[in-house]
C-alpha cells in the first residue's frame, strides 16, 4: 500500500473542541485588539521604556518558527531528502500558517492599526521593517507555490523553481527579522551582525520543534503511525538544530563579554539582572537546551514518543525564554548616553526599567498562537495534508517509488 | 381598458426608460455635488500665497553650555511642556520632549546637567528605520514626524540612541494648534518648527535666557556670521554619542 495524502480523515470530538478552544482565544484576542485601539497602548504594560513587548516575543516568536518549519520541505524538494516528502506539505502549510499569525500579530499591535495599510503604500526602502514586508508576503507566496506544485497534477516540473525561490527568502526572511535588532545601533543588546545568524540558527531549532508537536498530534487525529526510524531521525535533526542555535547564542554573548563596552549589559543579562538570568541560564540554557538535548541523543529514541515531545516541548519554552530575554531584556538595561557615568533624569534614564506583562499582552500572544492553529486545523481537514501512513515500511517501499497525491 | 393599457404609469417600455432618465440626472447631480467641493479646494489651494519651504541652505542647530545650565532649573522642560501641549507628567507612558539630566562621573565624583532632547541628527536612525517614511528630515536639519502616515510601530523609539522619542499611549486632549500629535503615533522635540518657521526661537532657548543662565544659543549652522557657529568655531563642541558619527544638529560645551 502506497502512501497517499488526504484531508484529516475519522474527525474526533477533539479536533471541534479543540478548534471550539482556538475559536474562543481568537475571540478574546480580537476584543483586546479592539480595547487597546479604543484606549491606547496606555492599558497595557508596555511604556515608553518598553516599547516592545510580549507581543512582539510572541510574534517574533511565530515568524522565526514559521521559516524553520519549512526546513522538512527544504529537505525534501531541495536537499533531495526523498523520505521526509509525505511530510513536507503540512511542513509548508505550519509555515504559511505561522507566518500570517505572527504579521498579524505585529499588525494589531501598532499603535495605529488602522493605518497598516499605509505600510503598504508608503516605502522607505532603508528600513529593515519595509523590506520585511516584501519578505513575508515572499515566502507564504513562494510556500504557498511550492505547495500548489505538490498537490496539483502536473505542476511537479515547478516544484524545484518554488522550493528554491521559498529557500531564498527564507533565508532572507529570518536575516530581515534579526536584522530588525541588529541594526539598531544604539542599543547595547543589538548592534550586532550576529543576530541575523543566530536567528537563523534559532529558527531552525524552533521551527522544528513546532513542526514535530503538530505532526505528531495530526498524525494521532488522523490515524497514521509514525516509524520509529523516521522518529529518530526527527529527533537526531532536533538535536543539531538545539546545538547550532546554542553554538550562535553562546558565539554572541563571548563576544559582548569580550567588548569592554558590553561588560554591564552582559553582566545584567547573565548574572545580576533578576529574572533575566534565570530566564536565561534556567530557561534557554537548560530547559531549551541541556535537557532536550539529553533528552534527544538516547540511542533508542526513535522508540520513546514521550521523550521526543517533551523535549520540543521544552525547545518552545526555551525559545520564549530567549526571545524574551533578547527583547525585553535589551529594552529593560539603559541607553548608555555617557559611558562611566551616571545618569539619572524623570525619563527613567540609568535605571533598570520594570516590566511585567498584562494580561490583554498575554491575551495578544496566546491569540496569536490560536490563529496559527486555526490556520493548520483548518488546512489539515480542507486538503489533503497528511499522508495516509508513515510507517518505517511505507517510508522504505515510497523512496522506491514517488508519492501519489490525492487531490 | 385599452386607454388604461396605454397610460404611462403601465407602459412596459417607458418606465425603465424614466428610470435610467432619473438615473442619469441623479448619477450627474451627486457628480456635480462630490466634486464641486474638490474643485473648490483645488481653487483656494491654487490661490494661496506660495510659501517659502524649508531650505537646504540652513541647517537649524543648538550649543548647549552645560556649564551655564543650572542643576534643578528646568524652565526649559515646562517651557516646552506648555508651548507644545504636553502634559508634565513624569509617569513611563508620557511624552517628554525634553528632560533634565543630571550626569555623575563614578570615577570623578564631578556633577553636571544638561537639557536633552532629540539631536536633529543630520544621519537620524529614526529616519532610517521608519517603514513609512513618517520620520523625516526637513531640508533645513529638523527632524520631525508626519503624523498622518504614521503606523505607530515604534520602531523609531527603539532605534534612537538617544531615547529622545516618545509614543502616544492615551487620547489627547487640549491640543494645540500649531503643534499636531495623536494617539498611537511617535513624537520628539520639533525644535519648535512652528516658531522656528515664524523667525522666533524654540521656546526652551527663551525660557533659558528668560531664567538668567542663557546656557542655550539657537540658529543657523551653515550661516558662518550667525552666533552659533561662530561659538562653534572657537571652542571645542561635543556630540553626545559621538562615536556614532550621527552629525547631531544639537551640540553641547563642557561635556
Amino acid at each position: 500500500m502506497k502512501i497517499v495524502l488526504r484531508e484529516l480523515q475519522a474527525t474526533r470530538r477533539g479536533y471541534y473542541q479543540l478548534l471550539a478552544g482556538l475559536v474562543v482565544i481568537i475571540l478574546l484576542f480580537g476584543a483586546t485588539v479592539l480595547y487597546i485601539e479604543h484606549h491606547g497602548h496606555i492599558v497595557t504594560s508596555m511604556n515608553n521604556q518598553i516599547v516592545w513587548g510580549l507581543p512582539d516575543v510572541f510574534a517574533v516568536f511565530l515568524l522565526l518558527s514559521a521559516t524553520g518549519a519549512l526546513s522538512i520541505a527544504l529537505l525534501t524538494s531541495f536537499f533531495g531528502k526523498a523520505e521526509f516528502q509525505p511530510m513536507a506539505p503540512l511542513s509548508g502549510l505550519l509555515a504559511i500558517a505561522m507566518l500570517l499569525a505572527g504579521v498579524l500579530m505585529l499588525m494589531f499591535d501598532l499603535g495605529r492599526p488602522d493605518r497598516a495599510n499605509l505600510a503598504m503604500m508608503n516605502f522607505n526602502f532603508k528600513s529593515v521593517l519595509a523590506w520585511n514586508l516584501f519578505l513575508y508576503s515572499g515566502f507564504a507566496g513562494f510556500t504557498a507555490f511550492y505547495l500548489w506544485t505538490l498537490m496539483a497534477r502536473g505542476m511537479q516540473r515547478f516544484t524545484l523553481l518554488a522550493i528554491t525561490l521559498a529557500l531564498v527568502w527564507r533565508i532572507g526572511l529570518t536575516t530581515g527579522t534579526g536584522s530588525i535588532y541588529g541594526f539598531q545601533v544604539a542599543r547595547q543588546a543589538f548592534d550586532s551582525a550576529l543576530v541575523a545568524p543566530m536567528f537563523i540558527a534559532l529558527s531552525l531549532s524552533y521551527g522544528l520543534a513546532a513542526f514535530v508537536l503538530v505532526l505528531m498530534l495530526a498524525c494521532r487525529s488522523h490515524g497514521c503511525q509514525i516509524g520509529d526510524a523516521m522518529m529518530a531521525r526527527l529527533a537526531r535533526l532536533q538535536a543539531i538544530f538545539i546545538g547550532v542555535g546554542m553554538y550562535f547564542v553562546l558565539v554572541y554573548h563571548l563576544t559582548n563579554r569580550y567588548f569592554t563596552r558590553h561588560h554591564a549589559f552582559e553582566d545584567f543579562i547573565l548574572f545580576n539582572g533578576g529574572v533575566y538570568p534565570f530566564l536565561f541560564w534556567f530557561g534557554t540554557v537548560l530547559l531549551g537546551g541541556i535537557v532536550p538535548l539529553m533528552l534527544l541523543l538516547h540511542p533508542k529514541i526513535g522508540q520513546m514518543r514521550q521523550r521526543i515531545v517533551a523535549a520540543t516541548a521544552l525547545v518552545i519554552v526555551g525559545a520564549f525564554a530567549q526571545l524574551y530575554v533578547t527583547i525585553i531584556g535589551a529594552q529593560v538595561f539603559p541607553l548608555v548616553l555617557f559611558p562611566g557615568r551616571q545618569v539619572t533624569s524623570t525619563f527613567y534614564d540609568g535605571v533598570i526599567n520594570p516590566y511585567t506583562p498584562s494580561l490583554l499582552e498575554w491575551m495578544l500572544g496566546f491569540g496569536g498562537l490560536a490563529i496559527a492553529g486555526l490556520i493548520v486545523m483548518i488546512g489539515l481537514k480542507l486538503l489533503g495534508f497528511l499522508p495516509n501512513r508513515l510507517d518505517d515500511a511505507a517510508i522504505e517501499m515510497s523512496l522506491a517509488k514517488p508519492v501519489a497525491v490525492a487531490t | 381598458m385599452k386607454h388604461d393599457h396605454n397610460t404611462p404609469q403601465s407602459d412596459p417600455v417607458a418606465t425603465p426608460s424614466s428610470r435610467r432618465g432619473f438615473l442619469g440626472v441623479a448619477a450627474v447631480g451627486m457628480a456635480g455635488i462630490l466634486l464641486a467641493p474638490g474643485v473648490r479646494l483645488f481653487e483656494i489651494a491654487q490661490a494661496a500665497p506660495a510659501v517659502g519651504g524649508a531650505s537646504s541652505k540652513v541647517r537649524w542647530g543648538m550649543l548647549i553650555d552645560s556649564g551655564k545650565c543650572a542643576s534643578g532649573c528646568t524652565d526649559c522642560v515646562k517651557a516646552c511642556n506648555t508651548e507644545n501641549g504636553l502634559s508634565g507628567g513624569t509617569l513611563p507612558t508620557d511624552s517628554q520632549w525634553i528632560r533634565k539630566l543630571d550626569i555623575k562621573d563614578t570615577h570623578t565624583g564631578a556633577i553636571q546637567s544638561l537639557p536633552m532632547m532629540c539631536q536633529h541628527c543630520a544621519e537620524p536612525p529614526c529616519v532610517d528605520v521608519c517603514p513609512t517614511g513618517a520620520s523625516f528630515k526637513r531640508a533645513d536639519g529638523i527632524v520631525l514626524v508626519d503624523k498622518h502616515i504614521c503606523i505607530g510601530c515604534r520602531y523609531c523609539i527603539m532605534a534612537c540612541p538617544y531615547k529622545a522619542r516618545s509614543f502616544v499611549h492615551e487620547p489627547l486632549t487640549h491640543q494645540k494648534p500649531d503643534v499636531p500629535r495623536g494617539m498611537g503615533t511617535a513624537e520628539a522635540c520639533t525644535l519648535c518648527v512652528h516658531r522656528v518657521d515664524r523667525g522666533e526661537q524654540p521656546a526652551c532657548v527663551n525660557a533659558c535666557a528668560d531664567a538668567g543662565h542663557g546656557a542655550i544659543i539657537f540658529g543657523n549652522l551653515n550661516d558662518p556670521e550667525s552666533e552659533i557657529s561662530k561659538r562653534v568655531a572657537s571652542y571645542p563642541s561635543r556630540q553626545i554619542r559621538e562615536n556614532l558619527n550621527l552629525n547631531t544638529g544639537v551640540r553641547y560645551l563642557g561635556i
